[in-house]
């Protein structure tokens, strides 16, 4: 099952979780499922039907260029972190 | 300061030119602005990085120091003046072979820098070249390829002068 | 160089755009004439912190030969929303705000109104007729003052943001990021040898050699044609067009020839103005920085205060790192401080780690990224501290470093786990160079080393393909090309199709005749690009496959293409005989390649400096210089090594004499080449060159970005360095002649 990191500002939510084990194939799933144990977090990192504008995801160690519709492997690790670019 | 503007008679790249400019413009304004020479870079217009270089006289001169009416009975060269019809000079070539190009900024002060200290010293040492270029900042290169080009240029005029 | 069979890649032809450059004819951004054109000139405000009063321009309007003057009040200011500029996502309102200063000027030289004439020293005495109004403000200036609670605010209205979100914190922190790994009281407590200690830099700048200048056109059709400076003109289309409230597509962006840039041309600053100017004046309006203003107005990168505890077992084990670091980002919040955080401790393999970073904003120019934003500050911190703690385990500086390396399958402290990387590569070649080892004799000599890492990025590319009926092609691409990318693209395309550099012909277009394209910046060109590059030449011989299956009436199935050849069965074709036949086969072949890789794995880059150092003057001289970095893949070696060459001169520039000295109330000293000490020839050494290759997994090639990484090691090699010369650690930067003197003297009393 693929594991999700929980950044600290959210750890409040998981009631102090830093990885969670749960089902998707895609990142909008995984979310999808993670709120509905974890209320709230969607909210946190969801605007409309993209993540929220100072939001990325990383799966497998990459940085996604597709938000929600990054699909995500059986074993995935997956991180949510800052948007940075680069000079 | 007066508006009027002045009638400048001189020789650019082997050619006669004649231009009207005002007392207060630079040689580098009115090479740019007046004859469309845009060759020579505008930088920090206070004579300090050496983008703007041109030869006159036989010497290097940051032309944003030089008044444009100074110009009068001189003989420059710009960097349009240095190949010869399709044909690059060996300077240019050098800077282009040794990858001494990146932006290519610096690039046309550099290769009349280069000219200059070749027609007088055939076979300068690294320090002497260093020396030399030390008035052309380059922010790209870390002037390892620029010297290796002007060691190259060194080697292949001397063949040719020999 | 490179193991693989490759035609063309590894190989170094001279660049397509090379005559060009070297006789003059190259097309600058100041070099643009367009008939009729004006210019203009812009007025700055002469104080750090200043509400603006009352501006009046009667007297610049009506002074003879001013075409338009515009301010604030010319720039729409509809509903505020979040816009990603590249750089990170701010409020549409700073973007307008560093444009023209609304209510308050933020730093001594923000534009406050622009001024356009028929030429540009009336331009420069009307601006002087312009009467503004300030009131005075307390500049805050110092990035620890600036965090505390009674410090006077920049921005009213920021709020701290944890993670893009924010917080209801006002004050001057735009942002706080945390990385947290394991336990670090627990890694401290195992740790048998403890180092701390705290480091600061000073604002530095690009240093780029060619001020900005933009050239606008609002033309009668209603768009706005801008021929500009620019790193990006997708991006520099986009900022324009969401700051003057346009459609993004009125607006097209010609790139012109870039005289460097180093990260500091992604933002726009002219162009909203010249294209205002040009809108009241109904002529094209030519705007470009004098050099004062590209200090004071542009985006230099942070000064810094970073402290760094780290621990390790007498076994040489790194058990713990505890980072606290605040950059001053200028006078908005840019993110840098986020890049620093997850640069700084890349290089190692450390399970337990804590790291608090803020980013603050003070009354200084708005900082923007300078090749590796943010890893440079902090790697000058980090590798000082990994330094002393190696000496005082009894370890050799490099032997320390690779008993902690950072590996595939490394968690790096933001919590992703690296993939495919070179670090252990990039160190080993570093032990194993001659430099090395080799002997330094005399007295205030000493050699240091240090490491570095830049994350890279990926994202989109457009490229376009025509086959000409000689056999060469053209090549599209909206990659604007700062130092020879539109060959290294072009190589690409040439080793896939068979074909020599010098048969394709490279174009960097302009933003209405290509696919949309991202900036050229994070080291992402040639690979992205060229990964376009590639994809498009694919579509190219799929559909001549097609064409030669029609010609011999097989399936095209039954077409192999290779070594430059089509073939099926006992027939064969070049690809020159081929793009010959196309217009009777069905007409042009246009192949076209998109990309929108994720990031890749990231480049690692070292560095061994020898030095010496005079101690009664303190002048500190770069002996020996050599530099190590993962290319992935090099394209083109000449490109790469001049990469290297030029990151590592900027890192000795910036360890040494570069600085933005400060006057109380918040105005830059030295704001000339003459007084900001940019490196000559004579200041650095030969460089030497070592390109290490672990191919990136994900790109045709291997290619990973060499841009940036090779910037981040040089100053704190230099400071380890020059420990080992005199004995004396220096925590600030710059290492200047008077810092080295202070330092030896109060060692000595």
């Amino acid at each position: 099952m693929p594991v999700v990191f929980i950044p600290p500002p959210l750890q409040g939510l998981t009631g102090g979780r830093i990885t969670l084990e749960v089902e998707g194939a895609t990142v909008r799933e995984l979310i999808e499922n993670l709120d509905r144990a974890w209320p709230g977090l969607r909210e946190r990192l969801v605007e409309g039907d993209r993540l929220r504008p100072h939001i990325r995801v990383a799966v497998d160690g990459r940085i996604s260029t597709m938000g929600l519709l990054e699909r995500v492997g059986a074993t995935s690790e997956v991180h949510f972190v800052a948007a940075v670019s680069g000079g | 300061m007066t508006r009027e503007k002045v009638r400048v008679q001189t020789t650019i790249n082997e050619q006669p030119v004649e231009f009207l400019c005002e007392p207060r413009q630079s040689l580098l304004e009115c090479l740019r602005e007046i004859l469309g020479l845009t060759g020579a870079k505008e930088g920090c217009n206070d004579g300090n990085c050496g983008a703007c270089a041109v030869i006159m006289d036989g010497r290097v001169v940051n032309s944003c120091l030089v008044l444009g009416v100074e110009a009068e009975g001189r003989r420059i060269t710009t960097i349009e003046g240095l190949a010869r019809g399709a044909e690059l000079h060996p300077v240019q070539r050098a800077f282009l072979e040794q990858g001494a190009v990146q932006c290519g900024f610096c690039t046309p002060g550099l290769i009349l820098a280069t000219k200059v200290l070749l027609d007088r010293h055939p076979d300068p040492s690294e320090p002497q070249i260093r020396r030399w270029l030390a008035n052309h900042l380059c922010r790209c290169t870390g002037y390892d390829k620029i010297v290796r080009a002007v060691r190259q240029a060194a080697a292949e005029l001397r063949e040719v002068r020999a | 160089m490179s193991g693989k069979p490759y035609r063309v890649i590894g190989t170094r032809p001279v660049r397509h755009d090379g005559a060009d450059k070297v006789t003059g004819r190259a097309q600058f951004g100041a070099d643009v004439r367009l008939p009729g054109m004006a210019y203009g000139y812009v007025l700055r405000s002469p104080y750090a912190h200043a509400r603006i009063r009352r501006i009046d321009t009667s007297r610049a309007e009506s002074y003879p030969g001013v075409l338009a003057v515009v301010t604030a009040a010319d720039l729409p200011s509809g509903p505020d929303r979040l816009v990603d500029l590249v750089e990170g996502t701010l409020p549409l309102s700073y973007a307008r705000t560093n444009v023209l200063a609304r209510d308050k000027a933020l730093y001594k030289g923000h534009a406050v109104a622009a001024v356009a004439a028929d030429n540009p020293h009336v331009a420069e005495e009307a601006a002087g007729l312009i009467e503004v109004e300030y009131e005075p403000l307390p500049p805050v200036l110092d990035v620890l003052e600036a965090m505390r609670e009674d410090a006077p605010r920049v921005l009213e209205d920021l709020r701290m943001r944890q993670l893009g979100e924010l917080t209801d914190k006002a004050g001057n922190i735009g942002e706080h990021f945390r990385h947290v790994l394991g336990d670090v009281e627990k890694g401290f407590a195992e740790a048998e040898v403890i180092v701390e200690r705290e480091f600061r830099t000073v604002m530095v700048h690009q240093g780029y050699l060619e001020p900005q200048s933009a050239t606008a056109l609002w033309n009668q059709d209603g768009r706005v044609y801008l021929w500009t400076t620019t790193q990006g003109a997708f991006s520099a289309r986009e900022a324009t067009a969401w700051i003057l409230d346009l459609p993004v597509s009125q607006v097209r962006v010609t790139p012109m020839e870039v005289g460097g840039a180093f990260g500091g041309k992604i933002r726009v600053y002219l162009e909203p103005l010249a294209a205002l100017l040009s809108r009241k004046c109904g002529r094209p309006v030519q705007i470009t920085m004098p050099r004062r203003d590209v200090f004071e107005a542009t985006g230099p990168t942070p000064g810094t205060y970073i402290r760094v505890k780290m621990g390790a077992r007498a076994d040489g084990r790194i058990t713990a790192a505890q980072v606290w670091m605040a950059y001053e980002t200028g006078a908005f919040p840019s993110g840098q401080c986020g890049f620093g955080a997850i640069c700084i401790l890349a290089p190692y393999d450390i399970p337990n780690v804590l790291i608090d970073g803020y980013d603050v904003v003070v009354n200084k120019p708005s900082t923007a990224p300078y090749r590796a934003p943010g890893a440079t500050q902090a790697a000058f911190a980090a590798e000082s501290v990994v330094d002393e703690l190696a000496e005082r385990l009894g370890m050799d500086p490099i032997e320390f470093r690779l008993k902690n390396a950072a590996r595939e399958g490394t968690r790096r402290a933001d919590g992703l786990k690296y993939q495919r990387i070179g670090c252990v590569e990039v160190l080993e070649a570093m032990r194993d160079h001659p430099h090395y080892g080799a002997p330094l004799e005399g007295p205030n000599r000493g050699r240091g080393v240090a490491m570095g890492y830049w994350f890279n990025i990926g994202w989109y590319s457009s490229c376009v393909i025509s086959v000409n009926p000689d056999g060469t092609v053209n090549l599209v691409e909206g990659s604007v090309d700062l130092s020879g990318t539109r060959t290294t693209i072009a190589m690409q395309a040439a080793e896939v199709l068979g074909l020599r550099p010098e048969q394709v012909h490279p174009i960097v277009a302009d933003t209405d005749s290509i696919g949309p394209t991202a900036v050229t910046g994070g080291s992402r060109t040639t690979y992205a690009t060229g990964w376009a590059a590639w994809e498009a030449a694919h579509d190219v011989i799929r559909q001549m496959k097609q064409r030669a299956a029609l010609l011999w009436e097989v399936d095209p199935e039954a077409v192999s293409f290779d070594g430059g050849v089509f073939r099926s069965g006992d027939r064969s074709m070049t690809f020159a005989e081929l793009a010959e036949r196309l217009e009777e086969t069905g007409g042009p072949v246009v192949g076209r390649g998109a990309v929108n890789p994720s990031s890749a794995g990231g480049s690692f880059a070292g560095a061994i400096v020898d030095v010496e150092v005079d101690p009664e003057t303190g002048k500190v001289t770069v002996l020996r210089f050599t530099s190590v970095q993962d290319a992935g893949t090099a394209i083109h070696p000449t490109a790469v090594e001049g990469q290297m060459q030029g990151g590592s001169a900027q890192g000795i520039g910036w360890a040494l004499h570069e600085e933005y000295s400060w006057s109380p109330e918040g105005a830059m000293l030295n704001s000339s080449l003459l007084d900001y000490r940019e490196p000559t020839a004579l200041d650095v050494p030969p460089i030497e060159t070592v390109i290490v290759e672990v191919p990136e997994p994900q790109h045709p090639f291997g290619v990973r970005g060499v841009g940036e990484a090779n910037i981040v090691p040089p100053p704190a090699a230099i400071a380890n360095a020059i420990y080992r010369a005199i004995g004396v650690r220096l925590r600030l930067l710059p290492m200047k002649p008077s810092a080295v003197l202070e330092a030896i003297w109060s060692k000595e009393v």
